[in-house]
């Protein structure tokens, strides 16, 4: 039995943004798998909740006629990284999803509250980031679109609206045609553990694959939020494509990030992990871009 | 608290049940409208994997599950794997074999969770059992015993069927 005061559960979107006005002090669950174990711990005892989790329109993955990949909140990390559209543009965010947890915490685990906890660790949302995606949020007076930069205000903050619900994430075509990704986490086990480091880059090459036309580089636990390196990406926009420009980059990153000592790690280890996993996330795309390293 | 009606189907019996929202699907499959003890009560925060159980097809942490989500759903306990004459079925066989239990605390999460993977009908690798299963917890055996009585099961089932 939980410590849960009430539980609201929303009939549809619309219905979920009426009980967010009507109860302010209510969290949203969705898979539950960040709010149920805040709850057991204490931190969210006596909790009033609004489930969405039933609300199967938020579900799946879909294109919009201009070619931008829709994906809905509530898909889970496991049909994530099966979804076929995905797996054809995206590859790189089926991969990174399959890195969560285990398997159960996979199947009851969603995209949306992977990114709406606001952690940095989340493995997803470096890689949105790293992709440039958007948010949709549906509110009493319409819908917001904002940038994941915009989204993720600080350590365990969104910006969600006190009557918004997060209703879909979006990749445009010209962020993804023509673009590689490699996901890397580090952990200290490779299941049921939480990113000591996560670095996601995708790069776009030129037609003979000789240049670097364009490279987005991410890291989840590098900052309070997930962070774009821009440096990197400086380092990166229309170099050659060789091992002198991996290496720079990946000296570039560590003016990019600002990680902390924690129980799991030191700082210092964390700055040598931004810069091999730069080097190697990087490799990998470009490698997976065609190109010769 | 106002209790709540829920539908679902259990090991391949339709229920219908008023339950209190506050239950986790551990707690409505253990308490008295089923006792089903084979749903362990482990972490209860989703890590060991102990209450595993089977819905619409895929393994979930019945801990972590609020018991109003069921409401709509197939669900799979170990009681409903066990043959309908009380005897064995193919993996838990291969589990005493293998000498793959020795607590048996962690079993029927494993077996649950086992029971995905050999129903996909995939012939997955040493390495993929591994992952597929990684999130159940063994604190005894050392998991080798577990991923050789999968192993075993898994290719006896893809060989009976000529794969």
């Amino acid at each position: 039995m939980y410590d849960i005061d009430a539980i609201y559960e929303a009939k549809s979107v619309s219905d979920a943004v009426r009980l967010r006005q009507e109860h302010p002090r209510a969290v949203i669950i969705a898979g539950g798998s960040d709010v149920l174990i805040k709850i057991r711990e204490g931190k969210l005892a006596g909790a009033e909740l609004i489930s969405i989790y039933k609300l199967d329109e938020l579900r799946g993955v879909s294109m919009d006629e201009d070619g931008t990949l829709r994906i809905l909140p509530l898909t889970s990390f496991s049909h994530i990284t099966a979804n076929a559209l995905l797996r054809e543009h995206i590859p790189v965010l089926c991969e990174a999803a399959d890195v969560v947890g285990g398997p159960q915490v996979r199947n009851i685990g969603t995209i949306g509250g992977n990114i709406s906890n606001g952690v940095t660790s989340a493995d997803t949302a470096s890689t949105l980031h790293a992709w440039d995606a958007e948010v949709e949020l549906t509110g009493a007076n319409g819908v917001r679109r904002l940038t994941m930069r915009e989204y993720q205000v600080g350590a365990g903050r969104v910006d969600l609206h006190p009557d918004e619900l997060l209703t879909a994430i979006l990749i445009r075509r010209e962020r993804y045609e023509g673009y590689f990704g490699r996901y890397i986490k580090y952990s200290m086990r490779a299941a049921m553990d939480i990113a000591t480091l996560g670095c996601s880059a995708n790069v776009r090459l030129s037609p003979d694959r000789c240049r670097i036309e364009d490279m987005r580089l991410a890291f989840g636990v590098a900052a309070p939020t997930a962070i774009r390196a821009h440096s990197a990406e400086a380092a990166a926009r229309g170099a050659a494509v060789c091992g002198a420009t991996v290496d720079a980059c990946a000296a570039a990153a560590l003016q990019d990030v600002s990680p902390r000592t924690s129980w799991r790690a030191s700082k210092e280890f964390r700055l040598q992990l931004t810069r091999e996993l730069t080097r190697r996330a990087l490799k990998d795309a470009i490698i997976r871009a065609g190109g010769e390293l | 608290m106002d209790k709540v009606r829920i539908r679902y189907n259990l090991n391949g019996t339709d229920y219908e049940n008023y339950i209190d929202p506050r239950l986790s699907l551990t707690d409505l499959l253990r308490g008295d409208a089923h006792k089903h003890t084979s749903v362990k009560k482990g972490c209860e925060v989703g890590e060991c994997g102990a209450c595993t159980v089977i819905i619409d097809g895929e393994a979930y942490n019945s801990c972590i599950y609020l018991a109003i989500w069921a409401d709509g759903k197939r669900i799979r306990t170990l009681e409903g794997v066990t043959n309908p004459d009380g005897s064995l079925s193919d993996i838990q066989q291969a589990f005493v074999d293998e000498a793959a239990v020795q607590c048996g605390f962690c079993t029927p999460g494993f077996i649950m969770s086992s029971l995905v993977l050999l129903e996909s009908g995939e012939r997955c690798t040493t390495d993929e059992i591994r992952k597929r299963l990684s999130g159940n917890m063994c604190r005894c055996t050392g998991y080798e015993n577990i991923i050789r009585a999968v192993e075993k099961t898994m290719n006896a089932r893809l060989d009976a069927k000529g794969e």
